[in-house]
């Protein structure tokens, strides 16, 4: 692993008045890799991320993405990087007033000079490659299922080919098949286009599945990172729950029957 | 920046086309791209047989992709076989996942414009304005049947919410009603002296301000700010749990939305209107008494004297008989656009702006049907 990470976090202090988030957290994410972040309801998952995409300030440490630092880029360096990754909210935040299409073009639009035509080809490209139809393209949000509102979400996260994609909680509010798939197709756009995802969740089954590498978030910190195999045996009490609790365990069980 | 050349470079030998590419396929070079693979489209029409080789490309992503798989899609339609040579193995993943999409046309719905569309407009307002009506008198009706089911289970009624509305509604309105109608009552009164003053009969300025207020002014001043400011809140607080499925939830426990949220709002509506037009009317009156004294130097004892004079209680009357009316109105036009608003921000906007002009236009329209109907029995 001696690959120059794409993202790597340091020394990172979140906080919200006296309480303290993330204290002194320290990550790499590598290139090409799934990287799936665990941890309990407001153990500070969803912050990590807002924090590393600029929406939530951090108090101290130093963040770098594909080589830049947040604190030194200025304006015009951060805009260029937040082109080259593409963010999936959990509730898909697509804009409300415009169409599936329309949302999808949006980042094109503003940031591409592209002709009408091409702009339209390459807006149904990416729906039919998160697995929507053309018919869905002329849809309000209002209208989308929660699985096609979170596919059309990453989509539009994908609009511009991003290097790195965040994702925030994919799975959550979908029925199991659907979440299976949504794994799969998650698993089949980053080999194709060759995509770093940093992805929150706490889908023990997309964990499984999908990802690479987990680090487990408590306390503030990652008590735990590499692969699955590590994670279990990591000692803190935490990730000992989680993992060999009563719905990890079943989970877990499984897998082992697997590997043997 | 890579050169326009070096993307693609054509080579045409008897019937043969030969096709390099080269530099960055990608997002950012995707509109010079688009003309050079259009530009040898065309050519391939004349050639026998057609190869591309791509060793020299250095990035390549979904727009690269897209306009590769374009231009051969266009050479197999003209019937002629194309060779891609030197796509590495991982670009071709890429390109075979981009050979399945766009196979069903699907325009954007192509937009109509002349004289069909403007007709077919005025048609859809005019079936707007009855729509818009029928849903007045349906959620007309709703209040009444929910406040007939309150008084025979007064308990029912939320008295928390209604005190709560009370306090936004009427009680943090007042600090606003009190300084417009003042200012009003001020410009009346100084517009009458001036404009009196001519024929020497600046005491008339004093029953000019007195009916004025008293009849019309005063609660159309009241009933405007009112839709503008509570009508408008009404509207978007309704149509946000809307959106948020709140009101879905409330009918799913059983609950009748109409009794829960609408009636105690538009009850408040109808005790707050009368109560800042009573307010309001007093505000306006002694803004015209200060002008009078300051503008014209009227003294106090007379403007009163002769306020005495030419105001009774009748024109009193008619303006406080208005104002319940006017708050029911503006209720019933605020929340049954509450209730309309769909899923998006932007019909959450639309239909806050549709409730404070139709409300407005209603109370104004309101005000002209009373003012027929004072005026036939005498008032």
């Amino acid at each position: 692993m001696q690959e120059k990470p794409v993202i790597s976090v340091r020394d990172l202090v979140v906080g919200f008045g006296d309480t303290i988030v993330l204290d002194h957290l320290s990550l790499d994410v590598l290139p090409g890799e799934i990287l799936g972040v665990v941890g309990g309801s407001g153990s500070g998952k969803s912050v990590l991320l807002r924090t590393i995409i600029g929406l939530l300030p951090k108090r101290e440490g130093m963040i770098e993405v594909l080589g830049v630092d947040l604190d030194k880029a200025d304006e015009e360096e951060r805009r260029s990087l937040e082109r080259r990754w593409g963010v999936l909210f959990q509730q898909g935040a697509l804009f409300s007033s415009l169409t599936v299409r329309q949302n999808v073009q949006f980042p094109m639009r503003e940031n591409l000079k592209l002709s009408p035509r091409l702009l339209d080809e390459m807006a149904l490209a990416k729906l039919e490659m998160v697995g929507l139809t053309p018919a869905d393209a002329d849809k309000f949000p209002a209208e989308l299922s929660g699985g096609m509102t979170k596919r059309a979400a990453l989509a539009r996260a994908l609009a511009l080919d991003p290097e790195i994609v965040f994702l925030d909680e994919p799975t959550s509010g979908l029925d199991p098949i659907s979440a299976g798939d949504f794994d799969a197709l998650i698993k089949t756009l980053q080999r194709t286009l060759g995509l770093t995802v940093f992805m929150v969740t706490h889908d023990l089954e997309s964990l499984y599945t999908v990802c690479d590498r987990i680090a487990a978030l408590a306390d503030g910190r990652i008590v735990a990172v590499g692969p699955m195999a590590t994670i279990l045996e990591c000692k803190h009490p935490w990730v000992q729950t989680y993992f060999q609790g009563k719905r990890g365990g079943v989970l877990t069980g499984r897998i082992g029957q697997l590997v043997n | 920046m890579v050169s326009n050349r070096s993307l693609l470079t054509a080579k045409f030998e008897d019937g043969q086309l030969e096709l390099a590419a080269g530099g960055s396929w990608t997002a950012a070079h995707a509109n010079e791209l688009e003309s050079l693979v259009d530009g040898v489209a065309e050519d391939a029409s004349r050639a026998r047989s057609v190869s591309i080789d791509m060793h020299g490309v250095r990035e390549f992503d979904t727009f690269g992709a897209w306009l590769l798989e374009r231009l051969t899609r266009q050479w197999s339609a003209a019937g002629r076989a194309a060779s891609i040579v030197g796509l590495p193995e991982h670009d071709r993943t890429l390109l075979k996942e981009m050979s399945g999409v766009n196979r069903s046309s699907s325009a954007p719905p192509a937009s109509e414009y002349g004289l069909l569309v403007a007709l077919a407009a005025i048609g859809r307002g005019a079936a707007g304005i009855g729509r818009d009506l029928l849903g007045f008198a349906n959620m007309f009706g709703a209040i009444g049947v929910a406040a007939v089911r309150v008084l025979t289970r007064p308990r029912d009624f939320r008295f928390t919410s209604a005190v709560h509305q009370l306090d936004r509604v009427c009680w943090q309105a007042v600090p606003i009603i009190l300084l417009i109608t003042f200012l009003i009552g001020g410009i009346i009164a100084q517009q009458g002296i001036f404009h009196f003053r001519k024929f020497g009969a600046e005491l008339y300025a004093v029953d000019l301000v007195g009916i004025l207020i008293l009849r019309e002014i005063g609660v159309l001043i009241v009933a405007i700010m009112v839709a503008g400011r509570s009508g408008s809140s009404y509207t978007a607080e309704l149509g946000s749990m809307m959106m948020r499925e709140e009101i879905d939830a409330l009918r799913t426990m059983g609950f009748d939305p109409v009794e829960v949220l609408i009636l105690p709002r538009v009850l408040v509506l109808i005790v707050a209107l009368p109560a800042l037009t009573f307010i309001g009317c007093m505000a306006a009156l002694y803004g015209g008494g200060l002008v009078a004294f300051l503008y014209a130097g009227m003294s106090p004892e007379i403007y009163i004297s002769r306020l005495e004079e030419a105001i009774s209680l009748t024109h009193f009357k008619v303006g406080m008989i208005k104002a319940p009316f006017m708050g029911l109105v503006i209720g019933v036009v605020a929340c049954t656009e509450g209730l309309l608003v769909k899923g998006s921000a932007e019909s959450l906007g639309l239909q806050t702006t549709a409730s404070v002009v139709k409300s407005i236009f209603l109370v104004i329209v309101l005000d002209g049907l009373f003012a027929i109907f004072f005026a036939s029995i005498g008032m």
